[in-house]
């Protein structure tokens, strides 16, 4: 029987056919989107290719020597061509420094923050918590150029104070001692301007970890009669314990990639410095910066490499970072 | 019979004006046992004191609270105080920091700095010759063109990861984060490999915005990504039973409901690219005059600016950079303080 368009008194008309599939223009709206979030993969793989591909003839040459050796030297032949087998390219002594800066950077900030998260959450006044964060905050939006002309100015003459007492009273220590007395410029400095730099993101990560640390824990703690002390060793830091390590991780692997703030403090050399108050270091960003400008085409390709393995670096201990912070929380006694 | 005395609430828990009496005693006299020892021991200096009274305070302080109170207590006194050093020196940078730019910056600060450049003069020149207009201009052009591009991506990976909820979202989450830990020379590097080195040959404003692009993406992606989320899905549920598509609900439910937060999150970007240098040192070339044309030409910026004032480093040439540097930091600050006030806005409403 053909279907009429007005349905006879009494039935029902045809049911609509009820469907999950998208419309036409959603399915548009979510290519588009999804298109939209997959360009920050396509340019992560992009910057992967393209750093290995400028990079690649170096990387090949030079092999597993790029990573060990410390020798950074182009050599031409008397015809002005460069000399592929007496021309190294060797970057342990800037991944040395990189470390040195980044480790010190931690030790100094790590503490710093870890106390300021816990007296924003715990110990402040409403009105000075709202007012402190805002400035935290402020602080992790500064540009890294103003960093590293305030170190220079402002926070070296007196680092450099402090790096001659840490000499004086520590020296026997192997890492504070010193051949020579050049105290201007060290690692040291350098760790020190890193680490008021991610003073304020470790500080933002850790707060934010222990503001979920569960209240009725708190609130039990409090009512067996601990201190607010007492409280946070056994309630709070537990609690957050993997989130710290994460905070911690995530201001590595900013100070790793820091270029300008470092370049601006740091003297540069190119030798393996293990004794951080001496005078001479470097890192791999602010060593491509250094080099870039009077690079020739082999250079900049070894630079290329360089960045890449900078690139690759932070990637692993950001990416280890947020692992950290997401599986954080929850957790604790 | 009524009761004629009104209870009063009591709150035992506050300190006493004995113990007030008690704990001032002991600021004060920490104050003076520290200034004695800083004046007779060799030491001296501004960091000797802090650190001095911090350590008598604290002792002081433990003492009196294990003879008044217990052995826990006296402990709760010196997380206490550790705490509040803590605080301390990590804001003591920031008041440094803002203060040092203001007394060295304003010095170098005229009118003549917005509206002249640099082609004639060189940055060594007295102070009140030249002006920043170049580098001002430039860098509004550089951050424009980078907003054009990361805008649109950073907002539809929101979308993504709050609206859609593909299959890729955990992927694609974790790849924001990753991406926002990039280093921004490493930014730089990709982008001259990428685009200079193959396609321009050339330095120009645009190949400079492409690598600010790749910082500001993530800021803006996870910034937007927070404020949709706090979006209640009543809303989306809302516009899906008036028989809305997916498509209709994001864009005129959503998104309109989001508004300020996403302008917050848009200004938050501008932040984190406004000052970065790396990338404009290996890619923009850095003129001297107002260029308009992002495609053509180098370009000045601010960072740029100061970087090379500060490489000079002649006293005229460093008081430019510290002029700089204010006219940067004002910028900054004006954009964070404009995002503050947004988003306290939404939370309040």
């Amino acid at each position: 029987m053909p279907q009429t368009a007005v349905a006879p008194v009494g039935t029902f008309p045809a049911k609509r056919e009820l469907t999950t599939e998208p419309r036409f223009s959603d399915r548009v709206f979510r290519g588009i989107v999804t298109s939209g979030a997959l360009s920050s993969l396509l340019i992560l793989g992009l910057i992967f290719f393209f750093l290995t591909y400028q990079g690649f003839s170096v990387l090949r040459s030079q092999g597993l020597h790029f990573i060990t050796g410390s020798n950074w030297q182009v050599i031409q032949d008397s015809a002005g061509n460069i000399d592929p087998k007496a021309t190294q390219f060797g970057i342990a002594a800037m991944l040395i420094g990189t470390m040195l800066c980044a480790i010190i950077a931690i030790a100094v900030a790590l503490p710093v923050s870890v106390l300021s998260a816990l007296f924003l959450n715990f110990y402040a006044p409403p009105f000075l918590k709202k007012i402190m964060v805002s400035v935290v905050d402020l602080m992790a939006a500064f540009p890294s150029i103003l960093f590293g002309l305030w170190g220079f100015f402002i926070l070296m003459p007196s680092a450099e104070y402090w790096a001659k007492l840490l000499h004086k009273y520590l020296g026997f220590i192997p890492f504070f001692k010193m051949e020579v007395p050049i105290f201007a410029r060290s690692p040291f400095v350098a760790g020190l301007v890193l680490a008021v730099m991610v003073i304020p993101i470790v500080t933002s990560v850790s707060r934010e970890i222990f503001s979920q640390t569960p209240l009725d824990r708190i609130q039990a703690a409090y009512a067996l009669g601990a201190t607010r002390w007492s409280m946070i060793r056994a309630v709070v830091l537990p609690y957050g314990r993997s989130g710290i390590v994460g905070g911690a991780m995530l201001g590595l692997g900013r100070a790793m990639g820091e270029t300008v703030a470092v370049y601006s403090v740091l003297n540069i050399v190119y030798q393996v410095n293990w004794h951080v108050l001496l005078g001479a270091g470097g890192n791999v960003a602010s060593m491509i910066l250094l080099k870039f400008g009077d690079a020739g085409p082999e250079e900049v390709k070894a630079l290329m490499a360089a960045g890449l393995v900078l690139f690759l670096m932070t990637l692993l201990v950001n990416s280890l970072a947020d692992l950290i912070v997401a599986r954080s929380g929850g957790k604790g006694r | 019979m009524t009761i004629t005395s009104v209870i009063r609430p009591q709150k035992p828990w506050q300190a006493s004006p004995s113990q007030r009496l008690i704990s001032a005693l002991v600021l004060v006299g920490a104050i003076a046992t520290s200034y004695l020892i800083v004046a007779i021991t060799p030491m001296k200096g501004k960091l000797a004191y802090f650190f001095m009274f911090f350590l008598v305070f604290t002792l002081f302080d433990f003492i009196f609270h294990l003879v008044s109170h217990s052995l826990p207590a006296a402990k709760d006194a010196i997380a206490r105080a550790v705490v509040v050093l803590g605080i301390s020196v990590a804001v003591f940078p920031i008041i440094s920091i803002l203060g040092t730019v203001f007394v060295r910056g304003y010095k170098g600060i005229h009118w003549g700095l917005f509206v002249h450049d640099m082609t004639l003069n060189s940055v060594s020149d007295p102070i009140n010759q030249g002006g920043l207009l170049h580098a001002i201009t430039g860098t509004t052009i550089l951050v424009l063109v980078a907003m054009v591009i990361s805008v649109p991506l950073g907002i539809l990976t929101a979308l993504y990861l709050t609206e859609v909820r593909g299959r890729f979202a955990k992927p694609v989450k974790f790849i924001v984060q990753a991406m926002s830990g990039v280093p921004s020379i490493v930014a730089g590097l990709f982008i001259l490999s990428a685009v200079v080195y193959t396609v321009t040959k050339s330095y120009s404003g645009f190949v400079g915005s492409l690598a600010l692009s790749i910082l500001m993406i993530p800021t803006i992606a996870r910034a937007s990504e927070e404020v949709l989320l706090l979006i209640p899905s009543d809303l989306r549920e809302a516009g899906t039973a008036l028989g809305g598509t997916q498509w209709r609900t994001v864009a005129m439910v959503v998104v309109p409901a989001a508004r300020s937060g996403l302008v917050t999150a848009l200004i938050l970007g501008v932040a984190r690219i406004a000052g970065e240098t790396a990338p404009i040192i290996l890619l923009t070339g850095g003129g001297d005059a107002v260029n308009g044309n992002p495609f053509r030409g180098p370009m000045g910026s601010l960072p740029f600016y100061i970087w090379k004032a500060w490489a000079v480093g002649t006293p005229e040439s460093i008081t430019r950079a510290w002029a700089g540097i204010f006219v940067l930091l004002a910028i900054v600050l004006v954009l964070f303080i404009l995002a503050r006030f947004l988003s306290e806005r939404r939370s309040s409403k």
